[in-house]
């Protein structure tokens, strides 16, 4: 908040300190980076001392769970915070309208991989999706690219591969970019393929072609910093108490129940049909990357197999309702009939394939 | 008067966009006429690539995201 009034005078120098950030924006990153790692490696010891000062049983389970939740909350939020913060200042970088520039008039192929990437670096909200579709066809990007910057924008972020890569390791948040990459420039791709530009709406297939011009906004380094600063706010604001929910039942299932204890419905011994039943269960349910975390632990720590609980989660955010909803104003039936259908089989294969490889 | 408008779908940042304009020109004292629009073809057509995005005396001047503070109080500054 601004305030009006006069200042105070700063005995101990903290405006100073609070300035920093806006005067010499790298000097405060080094800093901001050192103190982070020095927080970060002492987190583990700080959560085993806080449990064993607690007047609980050394090595029961309440106090394996305490210290579970002790460790990994203050480590999800702090990575989580980190790689908001480095991602808001990528993002000043990578506007949609220069996003949409670099993707003008692109082939196939490598504009689809190219388009896939772009949408991990550029700021994207689902309630922009119409606009941003609009602007891209009208400025020349083929279609099957749009859509491949589309379905990997929401899908393959930043909050959902730090989730990852904090509650099940790297391995699995690696396959899950790689993964939802696929997926994006393959789906892209086959729609562009079929030639689908006749099931646009006949408004937007007359809408008068722009020039991709960029808007160049002049930023400095502390603006962009500004810039991750306001997306930590708003992006770690938001999700933070899902993750805090996420680890507590993490931590639940952690000190309680038994490692081996099998989901029927998702097990890997269950049938051919729990990847369909996944996927199919994941469209209605809309969820942003944090809010499905708690699901997802759970549904693992019970023993669902790995497959089918990314499919699940692919689904569950690349393919929404609410999303097809509003991109039926753009779009004919047919053509959201073939996204949804495309998209769907991708991960439906990315299911099958990692059940049947792990 | 400046006459602003805010265009977006209707989620949340779009809402909040609105209250800041609104509460920051009755801080300041500037006379403004503020709108929402909703309607889509009349955000594509402003240009605008993300919502909600802002148009002052009909100039995009933001696109994407809740405006900062200071951004918004530098477009009720009278020139």
């Amino acid at each position: 908040m601004l305030n009006v009034a006069p200042k105070k005078p700063d005995p101990v120098g903290m405006s100073a300190l609070s300035r920093l950030p806006e005067r010499h924006p790298l000097w405060f990153l080094l800093t901001a980076a050192l103190l982070w790692v020095a927080i970060y490696s002492s987190l583990s010891g700080a959560a085993t001392a806080l449990v064993a000062a607690l007047p609980l049983e050394q090595g029961s389970h309440p106090a394996a769970a305490l210290r579970f939740l002790f460790y990994e909350a203050p480590k999800v939020l702090m990575l989580l915070t980190a790689v908001v913060l480095v991602m808001g200042v990528i993002n000043t970088w990578f506007t949609p309208e220069r996003t949409r520039a670099m993707l003008a008039g692109k082939h196939e192929g490598i504009g689809n991989i190219m388009a896939a990437m772009l949408g991990i670096v550029t700021p994207f909200c689902s309630c922009s999706a119409v606009p941003l579709f609009i602007g891209f066809v009208q400025a020349g990007v083929p279609l099957g690219i749009t859509f491949s910057f589309l379905i990997a924008a929401p899908m393959v972020n930043e909050v959902a591969l730090v989730l990852l890569f904090a509650l099940l390791g790297w391995k699995i948040a690696l396959l899950y970019l790689v993964l939802g990459l696929s997926v994006a420039i393959t789906a892209g791709w086959v729609i562009g393929r079929l030639h689908m530009e006749a099931h646009l709406e006949d408004w937007v297939r007359d809408m008068a072609r722009v020039d991709a011009q960029v808007r160049a906004e002049d930023m400095n380094m502390a603006d962009r910093l500004n810039a991750g600063f306001h997306s930590v706010r708003e992006i770690v604001g938001r999700v933070w108490l899902y993750v805090v929910v996420g680890v507590a039942v993490g931590a639940g299932i952690h000190g309680y129940v038994p490692q081996d204890f099998m989901a029927d419905l998702m097990g890997p011994e269950s049938s051919w049909w729990s990847v369909p039943a996944a996927v199919l269960i994941g469209v209605p349910m809309y969820s942003n990357a944090a809010g499905m975390i708690p699901i997802v632990e759970a549904l693992l720590a019970k023993g669902a197999a790995l497959g089918t609980v990314l499919a699940f989660m692919m689904s569950m955010i690349a393919l929404s309702l609410p999303e097809m909803v509003i991109l039926r104003k753009v779009l004919k039936l047919r053509l959201i009939v073939v996204f949804a259908g495309v998209v769907a089989s991708g991960i439906l294969l990315v299911g099958y394939v990692f059940n049947a490889v792990l | 008067m400046k006459q602003i408008k805010v265009l977006g779908s209707g989620c949340a940042s779009c809402k909040k966009t609105m209250a800041m304009i609104e509460k920051i020109a009755r801080e300041k004292g500037v006379p403004i006429e503020l709108k929402k629009i909703e309607d889509m073809q009349e955000i594509i057509q402003s240009g605008a690539l993300a919502t909600p995005a802002v148009l002052v005396n009909g100039e995009l001047v933001h696109a994407g995201g809740v405006p900062g503070r200071d951004k918004i109080a530098g477009w009720l500054n009278t020139d």
